[in-house]
């Protein structure tokens, strides 16, 4: 049984289905029934249901891309702000090698930096580091705040909507996973990038999403929509639903100068990769460190694997079965002549046994 | 020619017995707070913020396994009649606790170890029954803030007034009447997460009150329930 549709809102505690479902992400089970958690999006994949959620708080990650606000240095460390309950560390030996210099030279407090979360320990602090293609230290722009879950859908679907809006403003874009987006560009254009990012935030949750904010670049930059813009951009007119393949894959940051693939393990998990291998995905969501918010484990990582294993098990029982049919038949043909002997004497001799 | 209407008696303000006053429910109004919500029970008009999870800073409340909520009920010193001294007092720091009991079985916050959830109720206007409309408004920021929740918990006060027992007591019911239960359940089990009871009633009045309450609380849900969804409806 199953009371919701796919992208239906709903809010913590309605009952979305009752048996024969499992229970994913945003959701929990009680007495057989699967109920949201969070106030979100049903997102249905096979019979799992996870609920994507229309707000929430980063949970920093091993792997992720993030921008933070330097607010302390201490002996041989940074402590930094990365919009989250927990805090980020930088560790002096990212930055120097063995040998210590003083630490405020090089960041100081009130810096912004592009950071990678290097590790992640029990007490869920981050330790950040600056290794990878265009980590380090902003300089001017502004800093723009959105909900981390909405972060895939500023992105949109292989980078269209970030594309899209780099390519209307001029301006230099870059989205920590955290949900702080970094703008530099013309003073006018990054007023309009903000409301732009401010608009997608409101509307993340609303299909038709790429359209809309397209008609309203325009007309913020030229004042006016082009009768052919129909025919001109094509590649955009993508992701005009909302996609919640962006919130499974979990893409990284989308910013030419600074996300070009690096040989580096951690980042070969972005949303290209992941579809290029989508067999090894079970293998992708293995590394990943465990999703410390998950409520209820869901019961099965990969459903289509699971399937595919309770096939062949099945398939297994069957063999299994048409065995020991013919193990029985063999058994009586065997049997036959002892039996009649049995009958007569009342004792015989089983040399199956 | 006057027909006399054979329903029980009706009550000051011209409510049935079994009436709520009306309410209003709005999710989502401080720009600034995680969450937000906004709760109109008759008279009274309440603020619910909630910021976090987020690093506690109270050290003796932080927990390894799992995020804990700290809630601060008050109430504006224009809110009432005679102006109220700011600041905490008995009354605020015993609703505050008790908020706080009503909230915590909701919540599902072993996804935040070593954070805390802060719930701030604001009371700019009382007219009785304010701890129940507080709780109302605390479950719908709560929500609103993407906190991972069991149930919304709504609450609804019943109570005694000229020996009948009368759902969501006034001000003037509440101090001329006989007797208040103020009562916060959760939904969707029935789970009553608030009881308090003060005044004298019989077990059957209680246990009439308790049922009326209920049925108050189950109207306050469905309200609670419209709101939050009215926040993400595009015109």
């Amino acid at each position: 049984m199953i009371y919701v549709e796919n992208k239906d809102l709903v809010i913590p505690g309605e009952v979305l289905a009752e048996d024969d479902f499992y229970s994913g992400r945003g959701t929990f089970k009680e007495d057989g029934k699967i109920c949201s958690s969070l106030i979100g999006l049903v997102s249905l994949r096979n019979k799992k249901i996870n609920v994507i959620p229309l707000k929430s708080k980063y949970v920093p990650k091993k792997g992720d891309v993030v921008i933070g606000k330097i607010n302390d240095v201490r002996f041989s460390m940074w402590g930094v702000d990365i919009n989250s309950p927990y805090e980020g560390i930088i560790p002096a030996s990212e930055v120097f090698g063995r040998d210590k210099k003083t630490l405020n030279k090089v960041f100081d407090v009130g810096d912004v930096l592009f950071l990678r979360v290097v590790d992640v320990d029990e007490v869920k602090k981050a330790k950040l580091g600056l290794k990878g293609r265009g980590m380090g230290k902003f300089k001017g722009g502004i800093i723009v705040e959105i909900a981390p879950t909405k972060v895939p859908r500023l992105i949109g679907k292989k980078g269209s909507m970030i594309n899209m809006i780099k390519d209307k403003t001029g301006c230099k874009i870059v989205v920590g996973q955290n949900g702080l987006v970094w703008i530099r560009g013309d003073s006018e254009m990054e007023r309009i990038t903000r409301d732009i990012i401010s608009v997608i935030e409101q509307e993340a949750h609303t299909s038709g999403l790429t359209d809309r904010i397209r008609e309203k670049l325009y007309l913020d930059i030229t004042g006016e929509i082009p009768n052919e813009f129909d025919d001109i951009d094509d590649d955009y007119v993508e992701s005009p639903t909302f996609d919640f393949e962006d919130f499974e894959n979990n893409p990284k940051v989308d910013d030419e100068p600074i996300t070009e693939p690096l040989p580096n393990e951690g980042f070969k998990r972005n949303k290209r990769s992941n579809k290029r291998f989508n067999n090894n995905k079970k293998f992708h969501k293995k590394s990943r460190s465990p999703r410390k918010y998950e409520l209820e484990k869901p019961q099965l990582q990969n459903f289509k694997d699971e399937l595919e294993q309770e096939e062949l098990e099945a398939k297994r029982n069957e063999d299994f079965m048409d065995n020991i049919d013919n193990i029985e038949k063999e058994k009586n043909n065997v049997k036959k002549p002892f039996e009649t002997g049995k009958n007569k004497s009342g004792f015989s001799i089983f040399r199956d046994d | 020619m006057i027909f006399i209407s054979e329903e029980r008696k009706i009550r000051e303000d011209g409510r049935k017995y079994n009436e709520l006053r009306p309410i209003k429910i709005e999710a989502g109004v401080l720009e600034r707070a995680d969450g937000s919500a906004y709760v109109e029970v008759g008279g009274n008009k309440i603020f619910a913020c909630v910021y976090g999870p987020k690093e506690t800073y109270k050290r003796r409340l932080l927990r390894p396994d799992k995020g804990v909520i700290s809630v601060r009920y008050s109430m504006a010193p224009f809110s009432v009649d005679s102006r109220k001294k700011p600041g905490p007092d008995r009354r605020s720091n015993e609703i505050s606790k008790i908020t706080e009991d009503a909230l915590r079985p909701a919540l599902l916050l072993e996804g935040f170890p070593r954070s805390m959830v802060e719930v701030y109720i604001e009371v700019i206007s009382a007219e009785g029954g304010t701890r129940c409309a507080g709780v109302t408004a605390a479950a719908v920021a709560l929500a609103d803030a993407g906190i991972p929740m069991k149930d919304i918990p709504a609450g609804c006060a019943a109570g005694k007034m000229n020996d009948e027992v009368v759902l969501d007591l006034s001000e003037i019911e509440d101090k001329n009447g006989q007797a208040d239960v103020p009562l916060v359940i959760m939904p969707r089990t029935g789970e009553i997460t608030l009881l308090q009871a003060d005044g004298n009633l019989s077990q059957e009045e209680f246990e009439e009150a308790i049922n009326l309450a209920i049925d108050g609380c189950m109207q306050v849900s469905e309200l609670q329930k419209e709101a939050l969804k009215a926040r993400y409806v595009l015109e």
